[in-house]
C-alpha cells in the first residue's frame, strides 16, 4: 500500500484517526506470537492452518503475527482478542478446535490455557498469568502485542508521537534536558548516563555526527535485544531520530544486528522502509527542518564487535579492533567524527520519556537506576523467557514470584548475571535489590541481562570455565593479558574440572585475574575475570573440594565420575544404547552395563533413561581426604 | 545423493560461478566501508569465499588480497572451504551449555565421525557451534539451515535430515 508524507505532526494524529476508524468495523481476531522462540515451536504452521480452518468455518478472521509475548518456552502462543483468551502450546492441529469452540463460541479449552506452576490453576488472560504479575512492561509494551511489520499499528499503539511531541513542541536543548533529568542509565552493560553521553557529542563543534545503536548482543544466553528489534522496530528507530534530533548535526544513523538475527534485520528493514515512505525518515521530518536516515549493517559474527570502538571499524568495513580511549567516541568516533553509540534497550526507553516526561520515569525504578530492565531469564526456573521488571525488584521476586520457582523444586544456588562480563550471586543475597549500583557491591553486574538460574546441580567451576572459554576464544588478540592471561586461566579451570587441579591453583587464579583486570586495553578483557572471581568468592569451598577432593560437591562435572547403570530399576528400553554415540553401552545376559574404556562421559545416556537408574558416582581421593567413597551422584 | 559422493562433489566445489561473483560485485562502489557486506553477499551466493572470488573483491575495492583475508579471517561468519549440504550447528550459549549442549554436540560428532568445525568426506553433513541463536527459553536447541530445532537425539536429528533430503529427491 502506497503511503503519503507526514508533513507535519498534526497529519500523524489524523493518519492514526483514519487507521482507527477503519479498523472500527471488524470480524474477529487473534495475535499468534511469531517470535523466535514460538517459530522454533512451529508458529508459522499455526498461522496458517488458523486462516485455512477460519476460511473453512466461514468466519472472517484476522490473524497478527507478533513479536515475542515473553513466554517463549510455552510457544506457541495464540491470543483471541475478543475476550484476550490466552492459549500455549497450541499446535497447529488445535486450529479447528481454537476456530469451533473459542473464536465461534467464546468457550475456552482447558487443554491450551497456561497452568500456574504454584497452584495448578489454569489462567484464562494474561492477567491471571503470575508470570506477568510482577512485570511492568514500559519497553516491552509493545512488543508481543502489535505487528512488527506493520507501521500503522505501532502508530496506533501512539508510536512516534513522542517523535511529533519533540520536533514540535520542543527545542533540541530541552529534548536533552528531559532525558537527562530522566536520569535514563544505558542497558547494554555499564550503564553509563544516556544524557550525559548525549550532552558529550552535541558540545563537539563538527559538521557531521552519527548515532549509532548496538543491537550486536554477543552475549551468549541473551535475547532482549533481538526480541525488541524483532517485535517492536519502530521503537528504536523513534529513539534514534530523537537522539540525532537533540544532540544536532546529525543526518546519518546506523543500527549494527547481529548476524544470527536475520529475523530482526529484515523486520529492521521493512521498518525503515515505512518510515522513509510516511516521511518520517529522510528530509525534512514532520516539516522540522530535521534531516535524518538509517542503515542497518549486519555484523559477521565476532563477539569483540559489541565493544564500542570495535563496532566502529566494523561499520567502516574494517577489522573490529578496539582502540584505547581517549579519544572517547563522542568526541572521535565513526570516521573520526562525534558518535553516540546506545544500545537497543537504552533507545526504546527514549519515546516514552520524551511522552510521559522525566518525573514519571523516575517514578519507576530506583533512585539511582530509574525505569525497568529486561532480563533474559533461563536456566533452571520454572518459567523461562523474557521479563521485564522495575529497577529495585529481588532477586527472588524474580525466580520465585515471575520464574515460578526452581524446577523439580531443587534448591537454588546462584543466579549469574550479565553473561561473560559479570558474576554470580549467591544464596545470601537473593533478597538484593537489583540495579546498576547494587549488583557492582557484590561482584555481580549488570551486563546486558542474561539472567541464568543454577540449583544444586550445576557446578559453578564448570560454570566459569564455561564463560572464560567463551571470552578466550572471543578476545581480539590484541593485547596480552587478555590473549594470554584468559588462557592461563581456562588451562586451570579445565585441569580443575577434569580432576587434575592442584593445590595453589585459587591463589594463582586470583592473581592473573586481578593482573588482566587492570591492565587489559577493553571491556572484555577487563571484565573477563569476572565469572572466575565470583564464584571463588562464593563458592571456594567447591573449588577446593575438586582440587583436594577430586569431587564436584554438585555432581555436575562428568569426568570425575564413573557411570553405573542401576540393574534392578532398568526397564531394557534401551534409549541408553541409541542414545550413546560411543557404543559404551553393553548388553550382557539380559542387563546393560557401561563399559569404562569406551565410555566418554558424556552423560548422554543420563539424559534419555526415564527411570533415572544412570548414575554418575564420585569417589573422593582417598590420598588426601582419607575417607573413601564421597557423596553419591544426583 | 547415493554413493557417487566423494570425488565428484569435491571436484564440483572447486568449481563456481565466477561470473555471478562478476555481475555481484558490479552494485558495489569500491567504498571500504562495504567490504564486509560484499564479503558477506558473495558468501551467501557461493557459499564460502573461494581465493579466487577474494582476489576479485579486492580488486573491485582496489584494496591488496591480503587486506581482504585479513578482514575476512577476523570474522566469525566467513569460511575458506567449502561446507557440507547440511549445516547442523549446536547452540554452545549459555542457556544451552546449562542444559546439556554438550552432550548433544559430542553425540553429533560421534554420530558423524567428525569434529565441530569440520565436514564430512561426503560433503553431506558440516557441525558447528554457535554461541546463542536467542531461542534461550527452549534451551538446548540445535540450528539446521536456518531453523531452529529442539531435537535433542543426535541419531534422530541425523536421520530426519537425511530423510527430508531423500523425501526432495
Ligand atoms: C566485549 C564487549 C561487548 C559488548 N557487547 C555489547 C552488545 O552486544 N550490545 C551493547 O549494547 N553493548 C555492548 N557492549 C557495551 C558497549 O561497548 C557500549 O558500552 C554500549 O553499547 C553503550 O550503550 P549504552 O550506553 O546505551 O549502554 C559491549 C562491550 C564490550 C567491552
Ligand atoms: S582486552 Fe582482549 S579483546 Fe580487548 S583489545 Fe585486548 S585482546 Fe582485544
Ligand atoms: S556417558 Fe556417554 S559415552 Fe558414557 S555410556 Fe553414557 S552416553 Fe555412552
Ligand atoms: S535408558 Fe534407562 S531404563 Fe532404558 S535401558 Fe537404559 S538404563 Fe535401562
Ligand atoms: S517468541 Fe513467542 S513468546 Fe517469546
Ligand atoms: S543459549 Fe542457546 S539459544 Fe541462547
Amino acid at each position: 500500500m502506497a503511503r503519503n508524507r507526514l508533513k507535519n505532526p498534526n497529519d500523524l494524529g489524523l493518519l492514526r484517526e483514519d487507521i482507527l476508524n477503519k479498523k472500527a468495523l471488524d470480524g474477529h481476531s487473534v495475535k499468534v506470537c511469531c517470535g523466535t522462540g514460538c517459530r522454533a515451536s512451529g508458529a508459522e504452521k499455526v498461522v496458517s492452518s488458523l486462516m485455512s480452518e477460519a476460511a473453512r468455518a466461514g468466519l472472517d478472521l484476522e490473524v497478527r503475527p507478533t513479536g515475542c509475548q515473553g513466554l517463549c518456552e510455552k510457544g506457541p502462543i495464540v491470543i483471541a482478542e475478543a475476550d484476550q483468551t490466552f492459549y500455549n502450546k497450541v499446535d497447529a492441529f488445535d486450529a479447528p478446535k481454537i476456530v469451533d469452540l473459542t473464536l465461534k463460541r467464546g468457550e475456552k479449552i482447558d487443554r491450551l490455557l497456561v497452568q500456574d506452576p504454584i497452584t495448578g490453576q489454569r489462567a484464562n488472560t494474561e492477567e491471571e498469568i503470575s508470570f506477568y504479575a510482577k512485570q511492568e512492561r514500559v519497553v516491552l509494551k509493545n512488543c508481543g502485542h502489535i505487528n512488527p511489520e506493520s507501521i500503522e499499528e505501532y502508530i496506533v499503539a501512539g508510536g512516534y508521537q513522542a517523535l511529533a511531541k519533540a520536533l514540535s513542541q520542543m527545542t533540541p536543548d530541552e529534548v536533552l534536558s528531559e532525558v537527562k533529568a530522566a536520569r535514563l542509565r544505558g542497558r547494554g552493560g555499564a550503564g553509563f548516563d544516556a544524557g550525559v553521553k548525549w550532552e558529550g557529542a552535541k558540545r563537539v563543534k563538527s559538521q557531521i555526527k552519527y548515532i549509532i545503536c548496538n543491537g550486536d548482543e554477543g552475549d551468549p544466553g541473551a535475547f532482549m535485544d533481538r526480541s525488541l528489534l524483532e517485535g517492536d522496530p519502530h521503537a528504536v528507530i523513534e529513539g534514534m531520530i530523537i537522539g540525532a534530533y537533540a544532540v544536532g548535526d546529525c543526518h546519518n544513523g546506523y543500527i549494527y544486528a547481529r548476524g544470527e538475527y536475520p529475523l530482526a534485520v529484515k523486520n529492521l528493514n521493512i521498518a525503515i522502509g515505512q518510515a522513509r515512505e510516511l516521511g518520517l525518515l529522510g528530509k525534512d521530518i514532520l516539516g522540522s527542518g530535521l534531516d535524518f536516515d538509517i542503515e542497518v549493517k549486519k555484523g559477521a559474527g565476532a563477539f569483540i564487535c559489541g565493544e564500542s570502538t570495535a563496532l566502529m571499524f566494523s561499520i567502516e568495513g574494517k577489522r573490529g579492533m578496539p582502540r584505547p580511549t581517549p579519544p572517547r567516541s563522542v568526541e572521535k568516533g565513526l570516521y573520526g567524527k562525534p558518535t553516540v553509540l546506545n544500545n537497543v534497550e537504552t533507545l526504546a526507553n527514549i519515546g516514552p520519556i520524551i511522552l510521559k516526561g522525566a518525573d514519571w520515569f523516575k517514578s519507576i525504578g530506583t533512585e539511582g537506576s530509574p525505569g525497568t530492565k529486561i532480563f533474559a531469564l533461563t536456566g533452571r526456573v520454572k518459567n523461562t523467557g523474557l521479563i521485564e521488571v522495575p529497577m529495585g525488584i529481588t532477586i527472588r521476586e524474580i525466580i520465585y514470584d515471575i520464574g515460578g520457582g526452581i524446577i523439580d523444586d531443587k534448591e537454588f544456588k546462584a543466579a549469574q548475571m550479565g553473561g561473560p562480563s559479570g558474576g554470580c550471586i549467591p544464596k545470601e543475597h537473593l533478597d538484593l535489590h537489583i540495579d546498576f549500583d547494587s549488583l557492582g557491591r557484590v561482584g555481580a553486574m549488570m551486563g546486558s541481562g542474561g539472567l541464568v538460574i543454577m540449583d544444586e546441580s550445576d557446578c559453578m567451576i564448570e560454570i566459569a570455565r564455561y564463560f572464560l572459554s567463551f571470552t578466550q576464544v572471543e578476545s581480539c588478540g590484541k593485547c596480552p593479558p587478555c590473549r594470554i592471561g584468559t588462557f592461563e586461566m581456562l588451562e586451570i579451570l579445565t585441569s580443575i574440572v577434569e580432576g587434575k587441579g592442584r593445590e595453589g591453583d585459587i591463589e594463582r587464579l586470583e592473581e592473573i585475574g586481578v593482573r588482566i583486570q587492570q591492565t587489559a586495553l577493553c571491556g572484555l578483557g577487563k571484565s573477563a575475570p569476572n565469572p572466575v572471581l565470583s564464584t571463588i568468592r562464593y563458592f571456594r569451598d567447591e573449588y577446593e573440594a575438586h582440587i583436594s577432593k577430586d569431587f564436584c560437591p554438585a555432581g555436575a562435572c562428568a569426568s570425575l565420575g564413573h557411570y553405573r547403570v542401576i540393574e534392578e530399576e532398568c526397564l531394557m528400553c534401551n534409549l541408553c544404547v541409541e542414545a550413546c554415540a560411543f557404543d559404551a553401552i553393553i548388553e550382557k545376559r539380559g542387563s546393560l552395563y557401561i563399559d569404562e574404556v569406551y565410555c566418554e562421559k558424556c552423560g548422554a545416556c543420563i539424559g534419555v533413561c526415564p527411570t533415572s537408574c544412570i548414575v554418575r558416582e564420585f569417589v573422593e581421593r582417598p590420598a588426601l581426604s582419607g575417607s573413601g567413597k564421597g557423596g553419591g551422584a544426583k | 545423493m547415493g554413493e557417487c559422493g566423494c570425488k565428484q562433489t569435491q571436484d564440483q566445489s572447486e568449481v563456481f560461478d565466477i561470473d555471478s561473483v562478476r555481475i555481484l560485485l558490479e552494485g558495489y562502489r569500491g567504498k571500504e566501508e562495504e567490504l564486509v557486506h560484499a564479503l558477506q553477499d558473495v558468501q551467501h551466493t557461493l557459499g564460502y569465499l573461494p581465493k579466487e572470488a577474494m582476489e576479485m573483491i579486492a580488486d573491485v575495492f582496489n584494496l591488496s588480497f591480503s587486506h581482504v583475508y585479513g578482514v575476512a579471517s577476523f570474522y566469525a561468519h566467513f569460511y575458506f572451504v567449502p561446507r557440507g549440504k547440511n549445516i547442523i550447528k549446536v547452540c554452545t550459549g549459555t542457556a544451552c551449555h546449562v542444559r546439556g549442549a554438550k552432550t548433544i554436540l559430542d553425540g553429533l560428532a560421534g554420530e558423524l565421525g567428525i569434529e565441530p568445525g569440520q565436514t564430512s568426506s561426503d560433503m553431506e553433513f558440516t557441525l558447528e557451534t554457535v554461541s546463542c541463536v536467542g531461542c534461550c527459553a527452549l534451551a538446548p536447541v540445535v540450528v539446521v539451515g536456518e531453523e531452529v530445532s529442539k531435537e535433542r537425539t543426535p541419531k534422530r536429528l541425523i536421520s530426519s535430515i537425511r530423510e527430508a533430503e531423500d523425501g526432495k529427491e
